[in-house]
C-alpha cells in the first residue's frame, strides 16, 4: 500500500462525526444525580475527548445552560487529574490511555457515549463528573514517604541501587494517582495505588528502613477510609492508564504479612 | 532606583551564600511553633518548601487549586534536573554550571542568585534521591546522567521522560509526612484571590473554596508564593490548562514589583498546532535532541512524505548553522531557527508550520530498544496524540510557549518588594535571565524550596517572634475580601454572549503574533492596542454561567483571563521598552547580519522591574543594573 493511499484513508476518516452523549449530571454532593442526553454534531475525529467536552460546554453556555463539570489539567496524561468512566471503562476504551489522551477517532460515527464519574464510596461525587479523591492523599500521609529531613541526606552515590530494582521502582512510581484502579474494581479497592507506592519505596535501599511500618500504616489507613479488598479480578491492572502491574499487590501482601508476623517478634 | 535593594551579601561570589548563612538571624525551635507561614502552590518549589519549613517547626498552611498537591504542573517536566556533581568526570563544576546559566540567559540574570542556584544543586540531588526518587542508574548502581541543550557536559539527572513527576512526587511525599506530623495543613481546591497587607507587611490571603464557593480569610506572619509561571497567557502552551498568574498578579497590584515580564521561553519542540479546537500543546522533551536530528527539506514546499526524501535533499539546519552545539543549541536559538526555516517556506506538514525531529540514525546505530529505554513514554505520548509512530516516521515539531523567565522581582532572600512576601520557583524572575537552559527549572524549584527559603525566611521571621497570631477580623482583611467579592460580582454582572475561553483564545493569538518568538516596535504597539480593545469587549460581553456559591469552573477561568489581559499589557510594555534582543526576547530591529540576537549592553544591561501605579496609570520602570564581576560578558555564540 502506498503512503498516498494511506493518506487518503486518513482523509476519509477525518470526516466530522455525530456523537450522542449520555452524561451524569449532579448539582452537588447532596443532590441526586441523573443521566442527561446530549448530541453533538461536527465533531472532528482528531479532537481529544476533553476537547469534545469543551465543545459541548461552549454550546451549553451559549444556549444559556450549565456546563458539565469535569476534572482536567495537564491534558497530556501525566497529572492524573482527569478521570471519567466512559462506556464502562475508566478513561475509556484505549489501552494505557488517560481520558485526556483519548481521541474521538476511537469512537464510531453516531455512537452513544456514556460518561460517568468514578463510582466508589470513598470517592464521593462533588459535582457532575468530579469526585473527591482526597482519600489518596490521606493514605500517602499515613506512610507513603521516606523519613528524611531536608539537609540530612547522604551523598547520592553513597546509596547504590541495582539498576533493575531502580527501573522496577520507577515503573511503580509512574502511578499518576488518578483512581482508575478503584473505579475499575468491583470492590472499589485501592490496593493497586497503595501497593505501587509501597513497592517503589521498598525496592530502593533508602526505602527499606521503614518498609514494615509503612505497609502497616498505609494498609490500615486504606481500610479505615472504606476501600474494599482485592479479589484478584485483575480489573485494576487492565484499566490502569500507566500499566501499573498487579505484582505490586503481591509484593504488598507479602510485606504486610511479614510486617504483621515480624511485629510480634521483638528483637 | 532607591526602591530596589537586592541585598546581595558582600564577599567573593563562591562565599556569599555561606557567609549569608553564617550571619543571618535565627529563630529558635520554640518560637518557630508560634509563627504561621502561608504557602501558595504545591509544585516542586512549593511542596519542597512546605516539607522543609514544616520540618523546621513552623505552622504552615498550604494552598493549591488542584484536587491534590501532586497535580501541580512540575509533574509534567520531562527531561531532567541539573546538578554540578561531575559524576562523568567531564570537567563540570559549580562555576561551570553557573557560567552556563549566565551565558544561556544571555547575560541578563543576577550573578549572586545564579551562583547560589548552582551551589545548592548537588544537595538537591542528594535530597531527592534520599526521598526515593527513582533516578536512572548505571549497572554499578550509581546515578546516570545525560546531556542537555546549551552545555557541553553531562549533568542532567533523569527518570525516563518523567523527571518532573518523580521529583514532584518526592517533594509531595515530604509534604505529606509533615501533614501527618501536624506542621502542615493542606487546603486543596482552594484558590488565592487576594493578598492582605497590614502595616506594609504581607499578613494573609483571601481564598475561594472551589467546591463551595466560600470566600475565606487566612493569616500568617509571612506569605510565600510558589505559584508557577504564566505561559498559559498564550492560551496554547505546553502548560497545564489551569495554570495561571492570578495569585502573583494580585501581589503585583498590591505593590510587589514584576521583573522582566516579556521574557518568555518558547520551547522549540512541541507537537505542532493541529487544528483550531486544540486546547493545549504537548511538549516533546529537549532530551530527544540528544539523539534526534532536526531537519527540513532543502527544496521549498517539498510535500513528499519524510521517508521519501533522500538524505542529500535534507537540510539539517541546526547542525549546519551551529556546528559546535548542533541539535543541542539552547531553546531560544532552536526555536528561532525553526521559525526562520518555516517562514522561508521550508516548513513541513499541512500548515507548513513544523519541522522534522528524526530518530532514524539513532535507531540504526543504537537499536530500537535503546531508544525506547530512553524515551519510550515520549514516543508513546506522541503516537497517542498524532496517531503517527515516531519509530517509523520522524516526529513533527514546532515551537510553543513554555516557561516564563519573568516573574515577581525578588532580592537575594527571595523576598519581593513587599516585606514578608516571598516568591519561589518559576513565580519569581530570579535565575534564568532572558532564556532558561533545559533541566534548570526543576533544579531551581527544588533548590529554592529545600535550601534557600528555609534559611532566608528565618532571617525575616527572627523579627516577628514577638508578633502574636495575626487576627483576620481587621479592616485590611475586610477590604481585601470585599474586593474579591466585587470582582466576582462584576464578572457575573456582564452577562454577555461570548465564553471565557473564546476570549482567552483571541488574547493568546494576539500575544503569539505580536509578542511571541520575535517582536518589533510596530507589532508590539498593535498588539497593545488589540489587547486593550479585546479587554473592553470582555467586560462588555463575557458570559459567566452559574453562581458564585458552587463549584464553577467558568468563574475560575473568567477571573484568570481577566488578570491575563492586564499582565499581557505589561508584557508588551516591557517588550517595547527593551529595544535590544537578548535571549528569548528577540527584537527584529536588533539582530546581527546572520539573524542572531544582538544585545545592547551599553543601554540595556539591567533587569526591568515594573511597579504598579494604579488601574489607569502606566506602570513605572525601575532598573536593577547588572554588574558582572565573575564572568566576562561576551557575544553568546553557539557556532
Amino acid at each position: 500500500m502506498t503512503i498516498d493511499y494511506l493518506l487518503l484513508i486518513i482523509d476519509k476518516t477525518n470526516k466530522p462525526m455525530n456523537i450522542k452523549l449520555k452524561i451524569w449530571r449532579q448539582k452537588n454532593a447532596k443532590s441526586k444525580g441523573k443521566f442527561v442526553n446530549y448530541s453533538l454534531d461536527d465533531v472532528s475525529p482528531e479532537m481529544s475527548f476533553l476537547e469534545m467536552l469543551d465543545a459541548l460546554n461552549t454550546k451549553l453556555i451559549e444556549e444559556g445552560g450549565d456546563p458539565v463539570a469535569f476534572d482536567h489539567d495537564c491534558r497530556e496524561g501525566i497529572c492524573g487529574c482527569c478521570s471519567l468512566y466512559i462506556n464502562g471503562h475508566p478513561h475509556g476504551p484505549g489501552e494505557k490511555t488517560t481520558t485526556c489522551e483519548l481521541h474521538i477517532r476511537s469512537f464510531k460515527d453516531g455512537q452513544t457515549i456514556v460518561v460517568e464519574p468514578w463510582r466508589a464510596k470513598s470517592f464521593p461525587v462533588i459535582k457532575d463528573l468530579i469526585v473527591d479523591r482526597n482519600a489518596f492523599d490521606k493514605i500517602i500521609a499515613a506512610g507513603g514517604f521516606i523519613s528524611v529531613d531536608t539537609g540530612s541526606a547522604p551523598e547520592a552515590n553513597s546509596i547504590l541501587a541495582k539498576k533493575e530494582h531502580a527501573d522496577e521502582a520507577f515503573d511503580s512510581a509512574s502511578c499518576i494517582g488518578c483512581g482508575a484502579c478503584v473505579a475499575a474494581c468491583k470492590n472499589a479497592s485501592a490496593m493497586l495505588f497503595v501497593s505501587a507506592k509501597i513497592s517503589q519505596l521498598a525496592l530502593l535501599p533508602q526505602g527499606k528502613v521503614e518498609a514494615m511500618e509503612r505497609v502497616e500504616a498505609m494498609v490500615a489507613k486504606m481500610d479505615e477510609l472504606g476501600f474494599g479488598n482485592c479479589t484478584n479480578t485483575y480489573a485494576c491492572e487492565a484499566e490502569c492508564p500507566k500499566g501499573i502491574k498487579i505484582t505490586n499487590i503481591a509484593r504488598m501482601n507479602r510485606h504486610f504479612i511479614g510486617a504483621k508476623i515480624g511485629s510480634q517478634i521483638k528483637q | 532606583m532607591t526602591k530596589l535593594n537586592a541585598k546581595i551579601p558582600e564577599g567573593p561570589l563562591p562565599e556569599k551564600w555561606s557567609k549569608y548563612k553564617s550571619s543571618m538571624k535565627l529563630v529558635n525551635p520554640a518560637n518557630k511553633k508560634k509563627l504561621d507561614i502561608i504557602l501558595v502552590g504545591t509544585g516542586l518549589a512549593g511542596a519542597a518548601a512546605a516539607s522543609s519549613l514544616g520540618e523546621l517547626g513552623y505552622n504552615v498552611k498550604v494552598f493549591c487549586f488542584q484536587d491534590t498537591p501532586r497535580r501541580a504542573h512540575s509533574v509534567a517536566a520531562q527531561g531532567g534536573i541539573n546538578a554540578a556533581k561531575n559524576y562523568k568526570n567531564d570537567g563540570d563544576s559549580v562555576y561551570r554550571l553557573f557560567y552556563d546559566m549566565i551565558k544561556g540567559g544571555d547575560y541578563r540574570a543576577r550573578e549572586a542568585n545564579v551562583y547560589r542556584a548552582a551551589e545548592v544543586s548537588n544537595a538537591t540531588i542528594d535530597q531527592l534521591t534520599a526521598q526515593g526518587v527513582p533516578f536512572a542508574r548505571e549497572y554499578g548502581g550509581t546515578l546516570d546522567n545525560r546531556s542537555f541543550g546549551g552545555v557541553q557536559v553531562s549533568r542532567t539527572f533523569y527518570a525516563k521522560g518523567q523527571t518532573g513527576q518523580q521529583c514532584l512526587l518526592g517533594a509531595y511525599s515530604g509534604l505529606s509526612r509533615q501533614v501527618k506530623n501536624g506542621t502542615v495543613k493542606m487546603y486543596s481546591r482552594c484558590e488565592m484571590l487576594e493578598l492582605v497587607i497590614i502595616d506594609g507587611k504581607a499578613r494573609g490571603i483571601i481564598t475561594r473554596n472551589l467546591v463551595t464557593g466560600e470566600i475565606e480569610r487566612h493569616s500568617g506572619h509571612a506569605v510565600v508564593l510558589a505559584t508557577g509561571g504564566y505561559g498559559t497567557i498564550y492560551y496554547l502552551s505546553t502548560l497545564a490548562v489551569n495554570s495561571n498568574a492570578s495569585a502573583a498578579w494580585t501581589a503585583y497590584k498590591k505593590g510587589a514589583f514584576w521583573g522582566n515580564p516579556s521574557f518568555v521561553q518558547i520551547h522549540p519542540s512541541s507537537i505542532p498546532v493541529l487544528n483550531d479546537y486544540q486546547s493545549k500543546l504537548t511538549l516533546m522533551s529537549e532530551s530527544l535532541r540528544n539523539d534526534g536530528r532536526v531537519w527540513v527539506p532543502k527544496k521549498k514546499g517539498d510535500k513528499r512524505p519524510a521517508n521519501d526524501i533522500p538524505e542529500e535533499e535534507r537540510d539539517y539546519y541546526l547542525e549546519r548553522k551551529y556546528p559546535a552545539f548542533g541539535n543541542l543549541v539552547p531553546r531560544d536559538v532552536g526555536s528561532r531557527a525553526a521559525k526562520e526555516r518555516c517562514d522561508a517556506g521550508y516548513g513541513v506538514g499541512d500548515t507548513g508550520l513544523s519541522v522534522y525531529l528524526d530518530f532514524k540514525d539513532a535507531i540504526n546505530k543504537q537499536g530500537k530498544k535503546a531508544i525506547e529505554n530512553k524515551y519510550g513514554n515520549l514516543f508513546e505520548m506522541y503516537e497517542k496524540i498524532t496517531g503517527i509512530n515516531p519509530y517509523e516516521e520522524p516526529m513533527r515539531i514546532y515551537p510553543a510557549g513554555h516557561y516564563t523567565m519573568g516573574g515577581l522581582w525578588v532580592d537575594y532572600e527571595l523576598m519581593t518588594t513587599i516585606p514578608g512576601l516571598f516568591a519561589i520557583g518559576e513565580s519569581n524572575f530570579s535565575d534564568h535571565g532572558a532564556n532558561r537552559l533545559g533541566a534548570s527549572s526543576l533544579m531551581q524549584c527544588a533548590g529554592d524550596g529545600n535550601f534557600i527559603i528555609p534559611n532566608t525566611i528565618g532571617n525575616y521571621m527572627a523579627d516577628e517572634i514577638k508578633t502574636p497570631k495575626i487576627p483576620t477580623d481587621t479592616p485590611e482583611f475586610d477590604e481585601a475580601e470585599k474586593a474579591v467579592k466585587l470582582k466576582i460580582e462584576k464578572l457575573f454582572s456582564v452577562n454577555g454572549k461570548q465564553t471565557v475561553t473564546s476570549f482567552h483564545k483571541r488574547l493568546g493569538k494576539i500575544l503569539w503574533d505580536y509578542s511571541g518568538m520575535t517582536r518589533n516596535e510596530e507589532g508590539l504597539k498593535k498588539g497593545l492596542f488589540l489587547i486593550d480593545e479585546l479587554e473592553k469587549e470582555f467586560w462588555k460581553d463575557v458570559k459567566v454561567p452559574g453562581t458564585a456559591d458552587e463549584l464553577n469552573q467558568e468563574l475560575e477561568k473568567a477571573g484568570r483571563v481577566a488578570d491575563f489581559f492586564e499582565l499581557a499589557k505589561l508584557m508588551i510594555t516591557d517588550g517595547l521598552s527593551r529595544r535590544e534582543s537578548c535571549g528569548a526576547h528577540f527584537r527584529e530591529e536588533s539582530q546581527t547580519e546572520t539573524g542572531e540576537a544582538k544585545r545592547d549592553d551599553d543601554n540595556y544591561s539591567y533587569i526591568s522591574v515594573w511597579e504598579y501605579k494604579g488601574k489607569d496609570e502606566p506602570p513605572e520602570l525601575h532598573k536593577e543594573e547588572l554588574n558582572y564581576k565573575y564572568v566576562e560578558v561576551k557575544i553568546r555564540d553557539y557556532k
